[in-house]
């Protein structure tokens, strides 16, 4: 049995499709990552698997039990930690998670072991106001509480969203070890470089799902040739670049610009324009695509993003 | 050429807490200069602070020449401002919300309506210039965001993690118009949890529990730390910091 089976789900508010179409399944044990920006139907999606949001169409299971049908026996055996704080503010950390302990018929000494790691580190602080805590404790303790009744599967809704590339690390570091002992996490992230953190991914981008794979096998999807240029005056460079006869895209990718080109242009052939533009300090190599790459690709491939343009 | 920041041991304190201690740095007029750092190091602080909406405890600092301490309005005339979380009203039209920001830094009618008909233009947000906001994607919204917050010409931008939770092709076009608006002479001053945006940087500096404990153009401050990326050189200034 998969851990979650979603079945052509489609969900709509007053006319906007924010999940549409969507099949998809998680194994038992997976740490599966849902990778998109605002607006790709991420959280509407969580929603729907954890028994808050009924589906307009198709079916989803969680644990082999229906999210509509039996969310009663479903809602004791997941945890959800939701994208904007919703921990009871006025009550301290010790509070919060008692509380959510009692909800579920348990205490924290029964499940203790499972939070201990995340728990010591807000000990110290166990009697704050949880309303007080910086943002990265209030993490924790969301984390903690969604733990607290040892959930078979965990639902995390953006749980790194604004927060601060250290903090991020060290996040993915405890999702793995909880991952270590056998839960199936469904994390979702609008940060692509945290897509290799997980098992498998989907890319999401306004209700639809891209691509479902394993992050090598995201990587592998984007067919074109691909360089990574740089040169003294970036901005020109952009600029020369995307008027290039030989460009189909050029985007600033941190450092570099990268740079799919149409089939047979050699690196030789963008640094011979480059020059003629009076480029300085050009540096030109072929390189293997990235997550964000592909995810760029199929977004065009879609019909998106240009009509941002 | 006149510096569009300089400050001096800037500091300011809660208490017995040092929010941001004795930071001293210049920006050039027309610099992108990247503000880093962990959550809680001060940024935020310090960003209030060179606004002219708070008032430091110790130091000094000049925003387009203009005090700190003593002229607070008119740095609010030379600054543009552009947060993740609330630029525009969303219960007003496109048309609407530049031209309430517009009236808001005084510009006269011929000119509030050029600059509208440009803003709209340029976006190409033609068939939705008398559309609610709220009902534009996000990537839009930032776009015209930052256009309403450059509407007066100010000669710095402060932008507080202006392209979060966007697709990466909008994140792209966004540093577009970050790049082009540098190039016409704008100052900007931005903070990011992208590192890769960190790259896009003439210079950075890095914040750690309130003190720039780093400040160099990405290449020099990769090469001094002997990592290949700037989120290299992060994790190794802020590890260990920044979750209290």
């Amino acid at each position: 049995m998969d851990a979650i089976q979603i079945d052509r789900v489609s969900k709509a508010f007053a006319g906007t499709q924010a999940v549409n179409d969507v099949s998809l399944t998680v194994k038992k044990g997976e740490l599966f990552g849902l990778i998109g920006p605002d607006g790709a139907g991420k959280t509407t999606l969580f929603k729907i698997l954890v028994t808050l949001l009924r589906p307009d169409q198709g079916k989803a299971q969680v644990n082999g039990m229906d999210v509509v049908g039996d969310f009663r026996k479903l809602r004791p055996l997941i945890g959800y930690m939701p994208g904007r704080f919703s921990l009871y503010p006025d009550l301290s950390v010790e509070e919060n998670l008692s509380f959510f302990a009692t909800v579920f018929g348990t205490t924290i000494a029964a499940n203790y072991e499972l939070i201990r790691d995340i728990y010591v580190q807000l000990e110290p602080f166990k009697n704050r106001r949880a309303g007080a805590l910086s943002g990265g404790m209030k993490q924790k303790l969301a984390l903690c509480c969604a733990l607290i009744h040892k959930p078979d599967v965990l639902f995390l809704d953006e749980p790194t969203t604004g927060v601060d590339a250290v903090s991020r690390k060290e996040f993915w570091d405890m999702l793995h070890r909880l991952n270590e002992r056998g839960l199936t996490i469904l994390v979702s992230t609008p940060y692509m470089d945290e897509a290799g953190q997980c098992d498998r991914i989907a890319l999401m981008q306004t209700g639809q799902i891209l691509a479902v794979d394993t992050p090598a096998g995201v990587e592998n999807l984007f067919q074109k040739p691909l360089f990574a240029v740089k040169a003294r005056e970036t901005y020109r460079l952009i600029q020369d670049l995307r008027a290039a006869p030989f460009t189909e895209t050029c985007y600033a990718f941190g450092e570099y610009l990268h740079l799919t080109s149409l089939p047979s242009v050699t690196a030789e052939i963008i640094r011979d324009y480059l020059i003629q533009k009076y480029h300085e300090a050009v540096e030109i190599k072929p390189i293997k695509a990235g997550i964000e790459d592909s995810f760029m690709a199929l977004m065009q491939h879609h019909g998106e993003g240009s009509q941002h343009g | 050429m006149e510096k569009a920041v300089s400050t001096d041991k800037l500091t300011k304190r809660f208490g017995d807490f040092v929010a941001t201690n004795e930071i001293t740095f210049d920006v050039a007029q027309g610099e992108i200069f990247g503000f880093l750092g962990a959550n809680g190091a001060g940024k935020t602080t310090a960003i209030r602070m060179l606004c002219g909406l708070l008032r430091p405890s110790s130091g000094s600092a000049t925003i387009a020449g203009f005090d700190v301490y003593r002229q607070t309005e008119q740095i609010k005339q030379v600054i543009g401002y552009m947060s993740q979380r609330f630029s525009l009203y969303e219960d007003l039209t496109v048309r609407e919300n530049i031209r309430f920001y517009g009236g808001i830094y005084g510009l006269p009618k011929a000119e509030l309506r050029r600059k509208s008909d440009e803003i709209i233009q340029q976006l190409d947000l033609g068939g939705v210039a008398d559309k609610l906001v709220a009902s534009l994607p996000l990537g839009w919204k930032q776009r015209l965001a930052f256009s309403v917050a450059l509407v007066h010409d100010p000669r710095i931008v402060f932008l507080d993690e202006p392209t979060g939770g966007v697709d990466p092709i909008t994140r792209r076009q966004f540093w577009d118009m970050i790049y082009e608006a540098a190039s016409r002479g704008t100052t900007i001053f931005v903070t990011t949890h992208y590192m890769d945006e960190a790259e896009y940087c003439n210079r950075v500096s890095i914040m750690v529990d309130g003190r720039i404990k780093a400040l160099d153009t990405p290449a020099a401050m990769k090469q001094s730390f002997g990592v290949d990326s700037m989120d290299g050189v992060f994790q190794i200034l802020a590890r260990g910091t920044s979750t209290k």
